[in-house]
């Protein structure tokens, strides 16, 4: 970390390119920024769409996965378009996005939804496949309805892998509300890189990068940190 | 086959001195083409402990699951106090060879996991549940997690969620095939001990003849290819002498070599 900090601070001062300032620069360009109210209206609304985004992803993601582990059918039905979403090039969508749902916040969060989401059906489905048969005989043995056997067995069953999925949505959804706003770019850091970058502001396009993968690697860690809490028992079953 | 000290009776037959629990009538089960149970009948008498002991694959595992209403027989029909089974049901409960515990509950959860299927108030299924645990010897474990428990720590805790049920029925499945020989001994006296105690009816699946011997009133003996009850044995004079003297009883040596007689020759 620091050589390559290091490293960088040397290529900056050395002027080679304009596209890299000093490390320091950035730094202080960061720190100035920082407190600046269009740079906290652009976080402000990149978090919300972000939340909304994963919360959508989260809450729909989740038990349609679960569903399509419980049921062939479904799981016949939907496991192909799975895939492909999972693999398909988003970026590509959002223009149609744009048509669909306008210029707005809404195509952001749906953006940012379809990045997430897959992976989290991808892997709930997973996590209720490898579910232990002789609980779900168990829980039918006790005569458990089909809601209580979701919410007391499938779901906890397959949580070291929902949780999983969900680390790996979120670190996609954070690519797609970035790509979003990129691509829709009237708000929020969207804006904000479109205005450094046509003013040739490197100092501050680099140092709302820095923070937008701050951002990103701290709340990956945390979920990271999260499963591992989790997992204690996953070894165990 | 001689086995003068044992009344030898076919399933078709059994004579009724004894009130039913469990009646199993004519059932049969085929996996696609595999023919896993055909026309079986056998009797469970109320009170009593029955074992069902053959060899590996003779349908053992199938009947059981059958009467917990877990399997649809392909034809034919349990009864349980007289009403036909059609799924799993309050009269019965189950023991599970892995024994199926969750891993991210504690143990009075586990325990108290069918009351809370049946929608019994938390408080009370806690009452319950800890009567249970203190039961099957598991004072102070209550709030530990499976993980944290031996092998047959983990089968008393299966044991005691079947039991905090309160069922008429307990269907245990090879329990105490996953824990060690000495802890197993310790739970075949226990189980004597319970049948004893709770008015219940045993169905007791097993691959040790001898388990069988020691913990049975009944002793239902299949024979695979094409599965069938071939003989019934019902132990009868060393029951009444104390857990420690069973083993050395000549009844029971006797009925020990007979079984082995009769089941070596469908051993692979
Ligand atoms: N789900 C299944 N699909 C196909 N065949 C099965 C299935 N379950 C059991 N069988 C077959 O049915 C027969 C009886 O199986 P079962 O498990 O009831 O035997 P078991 O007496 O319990 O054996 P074990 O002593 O090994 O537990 C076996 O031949 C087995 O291969
Ligand atoms: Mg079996």
């Amino acid at each position: 970390m620091i050589v390559w900090g290091l490293l960088w601070e040397i290529v900056g001062q050395a002027e080679l390119t304009f596209f890299i300032p000093p490390l320091s620069e950035v730094l202080a360009t960061l720190f100035s920024i920082i407190g600046t109210p269009a740079f906290q209206k652009a976080l402000a609304e990149t978090a919300y769409a972000f939340f909304v985004g994963v919360a959508f992803a989260i809450a729909i993601g989740i038990p349609v996965g679960i569903l399509m582990g419980k049921s062939r059918l479904l799981d016949e039905l939907l496991l192909p378009w799975v895939n492909v979403f999972l693999s398909a090039p988003l970026t590509a969508l959002v223009p149609v996005l744009m048509v669909l749902f306008g210029f707005g916040m809404k195509s952001i969060i749906i953006t940012t939804a379809l990045f997430a989401i897959w992976i989290i059906i991808l892997n709930s489905r997973a996590g209720v496949i490898q579910i232990n048969r002789s609980l779900v005989e168990m829980a039918h043995s006790f005569g458990a309805s089909p809601l209580n056997a979701f919410f007391k067995i499938y779901f906890w069953a397959a949580l070291p892998e929902i949780l999983g999925g969900v680390r790996i949505g979120i670190i996609r959804a954070v690519k797609g509300v970035i790509i979003g706003q990129l691509l829709i770019s009237i708000v929020g850091f969207g804006a904000l890189f479109e205005l450094y970058s046509a003013n040739f502001l490197m100092g501050h396009f680099w140092a709302v990068l820095i923070v937008l993968f701050a951002l990103a690697f701290t709340i990956s860690e945390f979920l990271a940190y999260l499963e591992r809490r989790v997992s204690y028992y996953a070894s165990k079953r | 086959m001689a086995m003068s000290p044992i009344k030898e009776v076919t399933a078709q037959t059994t004579p009724m001195e004894f009130e039913s629990a469990v009646s199993v009538r004519n059932i049969s089960k085929n996996y696609g083409d595999v023919e896993a149970l055909r026309d079986m009948s056998l009797e469970f008498p109320r009170g009593q402990l029955t074992s069902l002991l053959g060899p590996s694959g003779c349908g053992k595992t199938t009947l059981l699951k059958i009467i917990a209403g877990l399997l649809e027989p392909t034809s034919g029909q349990v009864e349980v106090n007289g009403k036909t089974v059609s799924g799993p049901g309050k009269d019965r409960a189950f023991v599970f060879q892995d024994f199926a515990l969750l891993p991210w509950a504690t143990v009075i959860r586990n325990v108290a996991f069918g009351l809370e299927m049946r929608g019994v108030a938390a408080s009370e299924r806690e009452a319950i549940a800890e009567k249970y645990i203190k039961e099957v010897g598991l004072a102070g474990f209550e709030q530990s997690y499976p993980h944290e428990l031996s092998g047959g720590m983990r089968q008393r805790v299966g044991l005691a969620r079947a039991l905090a049920v309160d069922s008429d029925v307990l269907l245990m499945d090879e329990p105490f095939s996953a824990v060690d020989e000495q802890t197993r001994r310790k739970f075949q006296e226990d189980l004597l001990n319970l049948v004893q105690i709770e008015n219940k009816t045993f169905i007791f699946v097993t691959h040790s003849i001898e388990e069988a011997v020691y913990v049975s009133d009944q002793i239902a003996i299949l024979l695979p290819r094409p599965s069938r009850v071939s003989e019934i044995i019902r132990p009868s004079s060393f029951r009444d002498k104390g857990v420690d003297n069973i083993r050395r009883d000549p009844e029971y040596l006797d009925i020990v070599d007979n079984i082995w007689a009769s089941l070596r020759g469908y051993v692979e």
